[in-house]
């Protein structure tokens, strides 16, 4: 299976609807799915099979595809995703669940070496269809080890496509599109979202790559927003908190969820901004050399004569990740940081 | 031609039994499968298993053999004249390692090695054409060139490559037994669709990746998941420039680090090609049937540096002689000449002008081949490009890779 048998063309199901499950059942669905439909798919990675996860994305899995597909790996995340590689180049499509990504940093050398330069270093000869996926971003008051946001670093590296998704209806059309992709996808959940419940169509579907979804705000016509807030994942969800406020004072914002940041969707960032003349990008990596620069060094190389006011980031401040939960929160890119961001890129107006 | 007459090892160098580190300096020499130690004791007289097999098939062993050396003689050649870019690691001195233990293979079991790799993959049958050219980095090579000396992968001879960092394939070994053992037992069928076969896969490691955390993560889950690979170390005593008993706890009986794993560890004398096969090839075969990983302490020497950039300071010009005078090309060719005669001296230099020739045309063939195509830097980086990868680079799908 490769995404070129996916008929992308399609339109997806309705976003709205009476199917609510959780962010984790999503996952789950879209695993299982693709499990009974090509039997080169399993699922390794610690607590994934008896425990049935350790934040039960996996549960009931094992019931149904036995301990031969459903694989507890000890804690060897080094071993399990150079193992990963090994079985992908010869033909089988691993799923490597990092319980958390945090974790991913001691495997570092086959996601960093091996995982995305395989393909050129054989001369086009193996790819690695990899999907390693598991909780990103701080949970709740995990500290400074446990609390990585990594689509910065690893979105640095060519060779590899990295999706995070902020809603259930996207976590399971993503996750699909990620395990037939040839090439390796990073997939980066939230453990703060998997509780999270919305409809998720029972249908199978597959959600492109590369395709931002516009949250709030519309592109009819009627009335264009006063800015462009874009983000991916968790941090969406306060993006769109954000908006709701400021609409409460007249003030409209399109939010606009990326899904993948590489592929990044930069002509829907340009299209809105040409309605808005005015960004803010939200990102929950820390500020220097993350996604939210990246994001608005090509903004500035696309659109500059379009932007009205310098463009604003609003990440996670600066600093390791804290314990206190004031704290903790007050470190996140959250609702009243982007509401400030907001009114600054409109003062003066 | 190569004319060494094989000398017996001192036998009084034999590794101390628990006498500690510094006693082990001692055991620079040690040949296990000259004293009995871990290698099965054979008796005078005794048929080896090496002994069933044709006249043909030692006389190709040794045409293998000479053909790796006379291969790398002329990639140090070149290298001298600037041909060759980065790093080159020769494989001059282990060449029976990896003819022996290949060809205790079946051509469908996979293997994946360091980046001492030339020689791994002339003997699993790539082109001398192929591999020069990727070491002059042209796009005749294994990888189009994008490789180097490092990177022989081979897809149609199930050679799953050479890796520069150290240690970091035994893993992929682990791997690519998981995924046979996986066709096997879950999908019953190959990838491909064909039957499903019991297959070995072998991950060869230097003595120096002994230490690096990859290689006990890779053993732990093959031993704890019965996957049927074998951890082959080309034990030659060097870490780069740091001599084993430097840098490795229990240097003197390796095998010791397979039973904390639970898997099978021998030590094999791997200068002498009838031995690899005579040791190996049984235990491949029980791997292979039981689904089991297993540990090989295969002692070997290179004659040559490091790298083309080692000048050889931290070891005694006679340890390297010493070595030499049980090369193992000389060996198989006084038992081919004096014990099967089945070879003359004639023949030899006639294998030897042979494959010197082969050489030859390798660097001829790469020296002439086209340097890669500009927009080949643009390809081979994503196997499904949609729009957007990235801010500045045009992905592209290049050309058909030459082995493919």
């Amino acid at each position: 299976m490769a995404l070129s048998s996916i008929d992308f063309t399609k339109p997806l199901p309705a976003f709205e609807g009476d199917r609510v499950i959780q962010f984790r059942e999503a996952l789950r669905e879209a695993m299982s799915e693709e499990m009974r439909k090509d039997d080169r798919v399993f699922l390794m990675g610690e607590e994934v099979a008896y425990y049935n996860g350790a934040y039960k994305v996996s549960q009931g899995m094992l019931e149904e595809f036995g301990p031969q597909r459903i694989i507890d790996s000890p804690i060897s995340e080094n071993g399990f995703a150079g193992l990963a590689v090994g079985a992908a180049m010869y033909g089988l499509r691993p799923i490597i669940e990092f319980m958390s990504w945090s974790f991913s940093l001691v495997a570092a050398d086959q996601l960093l070496n091996n995982v995305p330069k395989m393909l050129y270093m054989s001369g086009g000869q193996w790819g690695c269809p990899v999907v390693f996926r598991g909780n990103n971003g701080a949970g709740g008051q995990l500290g400074s080890t446990h609390s990585w946001t990594v689509e910065a670093m690893y979105a640095n590296v060519p060779g590899l496509k990295i999706a995070i998704p902020s809603c259930p209806f996207d976590a399971k059309g993503l996750l699909k599109t990620a395990i037939v992709d040839d090439d390796p996808v990073f997939f980066l959940e939230s453990e703060r979202m998997l509780g999270d419940k919305a409809h998720v169509p029972a249908e199978p579907y597959y959600i492109p790559f590369g395709k931002a979804a516009l949250r709030r705000g519309t592109w009819s016509g009627e009335r264009d927003s006063d800015v462009t807030l874009v983000s991916f994942g968790r941090p969406v969800n306060f993006c769109v908190e954000a908006a709701d406020e400021l609409a409460k004072d007249g003030v409209a914002c399109d939010v606009l969820d990326m899904r993948t940041v590489r592929p990044l969707d930069i002509d829907s960032i340009i299209e809105s901004l040409k309605r808005t003349n005015r960004i803010v990008v939200v990102d929950q990596c820390w500020p220097f050399a993350s996604v939210a620069s990246e994001v608005i060094t090509q903004v500035c190389e696309r659109a500059f004569d379009y932007l009205d006011h310098q463009p604003v980031r609003v990440n996670t401040d600066d600093v390791p990740t804290p314990y206190a939960k004031n704290l903790e929160s007050e470190y996140l890119p959250h609702k009243g940081k982007i509401v400030r961001a907001v009114r600054s890129v409109l003062a003066g107006r | 031609m190569m004319s060494t007459t094989p000398a017996p090892i001192n036998p009084s160098s034999s590794a101390p039994a628990g006498e500690g580190l510094y006693a082990i300096t001692s055991s620079r020499v040690h040949m296990p499968g000259q004293n009995g130690n871990g290698t099965a004791k054979r008796e005078a007289g005794k048929p080896r298993p090496s002994d069933a097999l044709p006249n043909a098939t030692l006389i190709k062993w040794l045409r293998d053999m000479i053909l790796i050396r006379e291969f790398e003689n002329r990639c140090a050649q070149a290298y001298q004249q600037a041909k060759i870019g980065g790093f080159c690691h020769l494989y001059i001195g282990q060449e029976a390692l990896a003819v022996g233990t290949i060809n205790s293979l079946n051509h469908d079991d996979p293997i994946v090695t360091a980046y001492r790799d030339h020689g791994h993959a002339l003997a699993r049958g790539m082109s001398a054409r192929a591999c020069m050219a990727e070491m002059f980095g042209k796009s005749a090579g294994c990888a189009k060139g994008k490789g180097g000396s490092m990177h022989m992968f081979d897809k149609p001879n199930w050679n799953f490559g050479g890796h520069g960092i150290v240690g970091a394939q035994t893993p992929l070994g682990a791997g690519l037994a998981f995924a046979a053992k996986y066709e096997l037992e879950v999908m019953k069928r190959s990838v491909d669709g064909g039957p499903a076969k019991k297959k070995v896969a072998l991950a060869y490691l230097g003595d120096g990746a002994l230490n690096q955390g990859a290689l006990h993560e890779a053993m732990n889950l093959a031993g704890l998941w019965g996957l049927p690979v074998i951890f082959v170390v080309e034990n030659n005593r060097y870490s780069m420039g740091t001599a084993i008993e430097r840098g490795t706890t229990m240097a003197h009986d390796l095998k010791q680090k397979a039973v904390a794993y639970g898997m099978e560890g021998v030590h094999i004398d791997g200068m002498d090609i009838r031995n690899i096969y005579d040791e190996f090839k049984p235990l491949v075969d029980r791997c292979r049937e039981n689904s089991r990983p297993a540990f090989v302490d295969l002692l070997t020497y290179r004659y040559q540096g490091h790298s083309m950039s080692d000048p050889q300071k931290y070891r005694a010009k006679d340890e390297v002689e010493m070595f030499k005078s049980r090369d193992s090309i000389a060996l198989l060719e006084q038992h081919l000449l004096t014990e099967r005669k089945c070879v003359t001296e004639a023949d030899v230099d006639k294998i030897v002008a042979e494959c010197k020739a082969i050489a030859a045309d390798s660097a001829d063939f790469a020296e002439s081949a086209p340097i890669p195509a500009a927009e080949e830097l643009f390809s081979d980086v994503y196997a499904e490009i949609v729009p957007n990868l990235s801010p500045a680079a045009t992905y592209v799908h290049g050309e058909k890779n030459p082995l493919l």
